[in-house]
């Protein structure tokens, strides 16, 4: 019997399915579950609420959840990777000692926490050895915005990952290490895979990216054939079964709902892909022209044959920066006429701010029900006569926050001041949202050391 | 010539990385992918996207997976947070290029 390792995804982002993770420990045998919480913009939040409270600064739903499933975790002898740690891994993992302490499971459980991402407070050592920071988009000095920036991460890999397991921990909790390197970690744990086995690296970089976003890989979010993939409602997450060779199943615990197969996967192999032969990590370069995808069972998708390549001497940085203000109003109007009556609203909307005087960087109109996910292929062929109804929908954005405020008071008048027939004003003024921008730049990787810290609860 | 639309021929995913959407594209049948090749070049996609985006269009060939890969630059009014738009992360740029028509298979 060839070993295998059960790799579960319980979360494919912060604010994904409360139950699937319970689910995932309770559906059936696995390994390890995996939990995914951070965006980018995940990071500035966090950033902001550990500056008010030092004790925060982390994904809060993670310790509620713990508390559902720690007892069946310790009962079975499931290990936790997480990047629920955010800005604030210690902070995370006492909370989650705290619990475990009073669950009575004192003495039973180890957790790993891994740092050593967060470069906020080296930003200017950094820039002043010389190291730019450059935005990897637009080519940019980081000076540029240096006096604007919130949060500065590293992308780290699986190795602190593989560290924290080898010395005994139960759950590893993270701060910013990659989606995939949740998943490879336990691979390159459960294997001893060398951290130069790039093939066995790249086999388990794409088992994570197959399982980070949960249930996109299981029938969620899935084109093809999508009015055929049963009972969404209890839909299952994927679980990864890897095996020492590098080859893995992706599949679901028996009686969920959802689908696995070789075209729903594949449409989750392609999400978000860039070069697909360099598929960059901080631990190896995946090249996906060389997965090979077959049906083997129901729910069942075997990955074999794939390749890689030694990793890069860089790590990805993702920097967080105060950039302007944005706010979107909406309001509905009926048939007769109703794309007619969105049209002129909109241009007595515009004409009022242009005599106001406001200045914005960007005035963006659509009209949902018309254009506003296709743009103009949508309406290439004519937009149909008799529209029920349409809703204008129109977003500014400005460096300072006075126009959008401004923008905000010109949406209700248009109830009574404007086109008739209009509604679905219930929601009040729209609120000026603060924009937080992404600023991508590499680092050496020599530059930023992960730190492990392993605690007997 | 018949003409079908690409959503008869292909599947498809999208997402985004900035202001760049990509476009994962993938054939319903093997028997599809060499004429998705031939048909739906880059250069298609940038004339059927041209009123969306502002940068160029890159394509990329995974036959082990019968899918092609699109980035669309400038798709995205800024992209992630800066963006106005209702599909800010390009989610449903997959189907957009799903409208595409393109010449039936023999």
């Amino acid at each position: 019997m060839t070993p295998t390792v059960r790799i579960a995804a319980g979360q494919g982002f912060w604010g994904d399915w409360l139950e699937a993770p319970v689910r995932q420990v309770t559906g059936g045998p696995v390994d390890y579950l995996m939990m995914d919480y951070l965006a980018e913009v995940t990071m500035s939040i966090m950033q902001k609420q550990k500056t008010r409270d030092p004790r925060l600064g982390y994904a809060k739903d993670f310790v509620p959840l713990m508390e559902r499933i720690l007892p069946t975790l310790a009962q079975r002898g499931i290990k936790v990777t997480t990047n629920a740690g955010g800005v604030n891994p210690p902070a995370c993992a006492e909370a989650v000692a705290a619990l475990a302490r009073r669950l009575g499971l004192a003495g039973k459980l180890t957790i790993g926490v891994v740092s050593g991402d967060d470069l906020l407070g080296r930003l200017d050592e950094l820039l002043a050895r010389g190291h730019g920071l450059k935005n990897l988009d637009t080519g940019r000095p980081l000076g540029d915005v240096r006096d604007r920036v919130q949060s500065a991460n590293a992308y780290l890999g699986a190795a602190p990952v593989v560290d924290a397991l080898g010395r005994g921990a139960d759950i590893v909790i993270t701060g910013r290490v990659t989606d995939t390197g949740l998943t490879l970690g336990p691979m390159m744990h459960a294997f001893g895979w060398r951290r130069d086995a790039w093939d066995l690296l790249a086999a388990g970089t794409v088992a994570g990216h197959t399982i980070e976003c949960g249930a996109q890989c299981t029938g969620g979010n899935c084109l093809v054939d999508w009015e055929r993939v049963p009972d969404l409602a209890n839909v299952g997450y994927p679980i990864v079964e890897a095996r020492p060779d590098g080859s893995f199943d992706v599949t679901k615990h028996p009686g969920t709902g959802g689908r696995v197969t070789v075209a729903g996967v594949t449409e989750q192999l392609v999400y978000e892909m860039g070069d697909p032969q360099a598929y960059i990590t901080p631990d190896c370069v995946a090249d996906f022209t060389t997965i090979q995808l077959t049906q083997v069972g129901k729910d069942r998708v075997r990955f074999a044959g794939i390749k890689g390549r030694s990793a890069t001497g860089k790590l990805k940085v993702s920097i967080a920066y105060a950039y302007g203000y944005k706010a979107v109003g909406t309001l509905v109007y009926a048939w007769p006429d109703a794309y007619a009556k969105a049209r002129r609203a909109d241009q007595v909307l515009r004409r009022r701010l242009a005599d106001l005087g406001l200045e914005f960087e960007a005035i963006v109109t659509e009209f949902v029900g018309v254009d506003a996910t296709h743009g103009r292929l949508a309406t290439a062929a004519g937009v149909p006569v008799d529209l029920p109804e349409v809703q204008l929908r129109v977003g500014v954005r400005a460096r300072e926050l006075a126009p959008v405020e401004r923008f905000t008071r010109e949406i209700a008048p248009l109830i009574l001041n404007g086109p008739p027939s209009v509604t679905g004003f219930a929601g009040g003024r729209p609120k000026p949202e603060e924009i937080v921008a992404y600023w991508p730049a590499l680092i050496d990787k020599g530059e930023v050391q992960p730190c492990v810290d392993v605690v007997a609860v | 010539m018949k003409k079908v639309r690409l959503l008869e021929l292909a599947h498809a995913r999208s997402g985004d990385k900035g202001d760049t959407a990509n476009v994962g594209l993938i054939a319903r049948k093997a028997a599809f992918y060499p004429h998705l090749v031939k048909q739906v070049t880059a250069a298609r996609v940038a004339r059927h996207f041209k009123a969306m985006i502002t940068g160029p269009v890159e394509r990329f060939e995974l036959p082990n997976l019968r899918a092609l890969n699109f980035l669309l630059h400038g798709a995205l009014d800024g992209g992630g947070t800066i963006s106005l738009k209702t599909d800010a992360q390009g989610k449903v740029f997959s189907t957009a290029l799903l409208r595409m028509m393109v010449e039936a298979p023999r």
